[in-house]
């Protein structure tokens, strides 16, 4: 069983590591991911639902969202609005990852303001690329939003 | 007139004067009236000889009586009178005598006289000369005494020659009378016939003529001066017309003659009849008679006129007959014409064939036309015997030939002359066989049509009711399909969260994440992998097929250069050509690189084709061609392969959803089956096709037809 979360040094605000948030409520695919990248070396929090994951957004506040967007109860278009309309959340870059796959999705999932989209199935290492395009850019850019 | 009255007691009997004589003598020479004379004779005798009845008889020669003239104191009621061819009377004897006689008592004097008892005398009265001494008459006087027999024969001396002198004037004086009666009497009688007669001497003057005559030829004085010039016109042309046949022979004159009415100037035409008399004492004379044919000549014209009108008329009729007989004729319905007593006098040719045997025909003909006359006959009675005028109904006759009944509807009409006398009976028979079949399929077209009409209804209701079902039907489908829509949004996230984990584990137990692996691990591995991956592209196809169907897949129009999309296909198949060691080319037609399509459909089609290509083909070469298709705004990209093939009844099988030409569980090659199924769904979204031209063995070449720009609905 993989910790859901991090170590001690990330809410320290000493990690050297950027944080990546993994929300997925299909425990699988969550700690697939979380244990590649944390085997890539970043720090990973995990959130099974909307409302964990913005109570972890707002505890932790990482580098990076990975978002399912279909969640029980708060789902993740919701929560990504919801996080993009709070101060302490709103630069943090979302990258939506979802088996949505059919016309308009990506489209729904930039409304709610998600700032990256990838279709399930996504391999770890494809996700991971784009984790540090997502970063790099925000890293240069201080705003990971084009607008 | 004065007259001597008796006056007997006045004079003494036996003495007469001679002045008294004279008197009577002068009387006698005063009067020449012998009855007047005679009367006054006897009246003497009475007064001066004492006679008391005297009677005078005078002998009239025309008659041969003897008849009396006058009397006196004679009891008899009617005049005497006597046949002188009583010879044996004593009065006839007297007159042959010359002496007076006396005729005793009870003889004939008393009958003759009437006088009382006693003789008579009877003296004779004759003339005084020898021519005159004929019988004049007898004088009778009673009673017989001296002074009456001495005055008597005074008396009888001097009235006889009287008498006999009267007598003989008067029978000259009435030949005169008689001639000049039988002149006027003529006179009338040529006056009253009607054709002017005259007579006239050779130089055509007249002598006599009549009435008619006169007012043709004369002319008198204080007449118009119009009447009087065609007076002397007719002259003149009477006297020519005399002239000219009086110079001939003395045969009777005939020829014509015009002359003019001098009443009111018409002309007027007569035939002139002349024939010559001669006479020894008064020379020769025309005797000419006009007969005015004036009118026989109009009459005549009038006659040959009205002939020549009838000969005239009568072709008419006879013509207008032919015409009308041609008429009736041509009528196809049968027309009769029945005389008041009903029978049949005049019928056109389709009558003919109803009414009348013909000889050639057998004896059943004979009946069946029997049959149709006592029809027609009892349905002519009805109009004979009625008040109506017309009279319609139907009456079935049948065709002597055939046999065959035939409906008649038949109209009668009495025909009325001016004095509404029925003339006869025209009827006219119209065929009702046809009316009435098309009666029968009017009848039967509209109960047709009335099921027909009530099917429709029902259809209606029907159709009403399944488009009612239809409409729910619809809506359902609607919700059918959101059902369906969400569902495959469903089922695509379904199948890609596990599909996600497979993927993820094995792509990181591959990359040796979770410690190094044997050489046989890895071959599973990879096992897993590419089976994980197959069953993706068989979700996506299966999902790509079903948002097609469902009309989900959206289309992205934009323009874009085939020879670029060609250049992505070939080199994202790159290795998979170089490990079939198959000869790719492409030949791009220059004039066919910009279109207007959805780019990324026209690419997955192109790398189906393509991939399929390299699929089945062994060995030899695939060609990729592009060109603008002439006559149509379309362009074709073509893949030709020298592949396996399709046989020709596989063509249309290949492009079904899961199959391939070889559908045998055991088939050697892979795929779903779904690519070219969903390519021709995918080009039929664009506007276009794709075709197929193969054969068995022999390659194939797989072609997609474009249009140049996708219409905007689609």
């Amino acid at each position: 069983m993989t910790p859901r979360r991090a170590s001690a040094a990330t809410s320290g605000r000493t990690r050297r590591q950027p944080l990546i948030l993994v929300v997925d409520d299909y425990a699988d695919n969550r700690e697939m991911y979380s244990a590649y990248l944390r085997f890539q070396g970043l720090e990973v929090v995990e959130a099974a639902n909307g409302a964990e994951a913005l109570a972890h957004a707002f505890e932790h506040a990482p580098d990076l969202i990975v978002m399912d967007l279909s969640l029980p109860g708060v789902d993740g278009w919701q929560a990504t609005r919801l996080l993009k309309a709070d101060p302490r959340t709103k630069d943090v870059p979302v990258i939506a990852v979802t088996g949505h796959a059919l016309a308009g999705a990506p489209e729904a999932a930039a409304e709610a303001g998600c700032d990256g989209f990838l279709t399930k199935p996504c391999l770890p290492e494809d996700l991971l690329r784009e984790i540090q395009r997502m970063l790099d850019r925000s890293r240069d850019g201080g705003n990971p939003k084009r607008r | 007139m004065a007259r001597v009255l008796p006056a007997r007691k006045a004079r003494a009997v036996g003495t007469v004067s001679s002045e008294e004589k004279l008197q009577l003598l002068e009387f006698f020479l005063g009067s020449d009236d012998p009855g007047e004379c005679a009367q006054r004779a006897v009246e003497w005798l009475v007064a001066r000889a004492g006679a008391r009845a005297v009677m005078c008889a005078m002998v009239d020669t025309t008659r041969a009586r003897l008849v009396e003239i006058a009397s006196y104191g004679i009891r008899r009621a009617d005049r005497f009178s006597l046949d002188l061819e009583q010879h044996d009377h004593r009065l006839v004897n007297v007159l042959g005598r010359t002496q007076p006689m006396v005729i005793p008592a009870n003889g004939t004097s008393d009958v003759v006289l009437g006088l009382p008892r006693g003789p008579v005398l009877a003296v004779p009265l004759h003339g005084l000369t020898v021519e005159e001494d004929v019988r004049i008459g007898v004088l009778l006087i009673g009673p017989v005494t001296p002074s009456a027999v001495r005055e008597s024969r005074w008396v009888a001396d001097m009235l006889g020659p009287r008498l006999a002198r009267l007598r003989a004037h008067r029978i000259a004086l009435d030949g005169n009378r008689r001639l000049e009666r039988d002149r006027t009497l003529l006179q009338g009688v040529i006056d009253a016939v009607s054709d002017p007669i005259l007579l006239t001497d050779t130089d055509g003057r007249m002598l006599v003529a009549n009435t008619n005559a006169e007012n043709l030829f004369a002319s008198r004085e204080g007449e118009s001066e119009g009447r009087q010039r065609a007076v002397a016109l007719n002259n003149m042309m009477f006297s020519a017309a005399l002239s000219w046949s009086v110079t001939g022979e003395a045969e009777p004159l005939r020829r014509e003659l015009l002359l003019v009415d001098p009443t009111d100037g018409s002309d007027l035409l007569f035939e002139l009849l002349g024939a010559v008399v001669t006479d020894p004492q008064q020379g020769t004379g025309v005797v000419s008679v006009l007969r005015d044919v004036t009118d026989l000549r109009r009459a005549t014209e009038e006659i040959e006129e009205n002939y020549r009108r009838l000969r005239g008329v009568e072709a008419d009729v006879r013509a207008e007959r032919d015409r009308l007989n041609l008429l009736i004729d041509s009528v196809a319905d049968p027309i009769l014409v029945t005389d008041p007593a009903g029978a049949i006098f005049l019928m056109n040719d389709p009558a003919e064939r109803l009414f009348t045997v013909l000889e050639a025909a057998g004896p059943d003909a004979a009946l069946r036309v029997r049959s149709n006359d006592a029809h027609f006959s009892s349905f002519v009675a009805n109009l004979l015997f009625g008040e109506a005028l017309r009279h319609r109904g139907d009456i079935g006759l049948v065709d002597p030939e055939s046999g065959t009944g035939i409906p008649f509807e038949a109209i009668a009409g009495k025909v009325l002359s001016e004095h509404g006398e029925l003339v006869g009976i025209v009827t006219i028979l119209h065929d009702r066989t046809e009316a009435l079949e098309k009666e029968r399929l009017y009848d039967q077209l509209k109960r047709a049509s009335d099921e027909l009409e009530q099917k429709v209804r029902q259809a209606t209701a029907e159709l009403v009711r399944q488009n009612e079902l239809l409409r729910r039907q619809h809506i359902q489908l609607e919700q059918a399909s959101a059902l369906k829509s969400q569902f495959l949004a469903n089922m695509s996230h379904e199948f890609r969260t596990p599909l996600n984990a497979i993927l993820g584990y094995t792509s990181m137990l591959m990359q040796g994440i979770a410690g190094e692996l044997t050489a046989q691990q890895k071959r599973n591995l990879t096992r897993v992998d590419s089976n994980s991956k197959h069953l993706l592209s068989l979700i996506n196809d299966i999902l790509d097929i079903s948002r097609i169907e469902a009309g989900k897949m959206p289309l992205y129009v934009s323009e874009f250069a085939l020879p670029e999309l060609i250049a992505e296909v070939t080199a994202e198949l790159d290795p998979i050509i170089i490990r079939s060691k198959l000869k790719v080319t492409t030949e791009v037609d220059t004039e066919a690189t910009l279109v207007q399509s959805d780019r990324q459909k026209v690419k997955q089609i192109v790398l189906n084709l393509l991939s399929n290509a390299l699929k089945f083909t062994p060995e030899g070469s695939i060609t990729v061609t592009t060109r603008r298709r002439p006559g149509d705004d379309t362009i074709a990209i073509a893949v030709r392969d020298t592949g396996i093939g399709v046989a020709p009844e596989d063509h249309s099988k290949i492009f079904e959803d899961f199959r391939q030409a070889d559908n045998s569980p055991t088939r050697e090659y892979g795929g779903a089956g779904l690519g070219l199924s969903i390519c021709r769904r995918l080009a039929h979204m664009l506007g276009g096709r794709i075709t197929l031209d193969s054969k068995l063995g022999a390659g194939s070449t797989f072609t997609l037809i474009l249009p140049n720009k996708v219409a905007v609905e689609r």
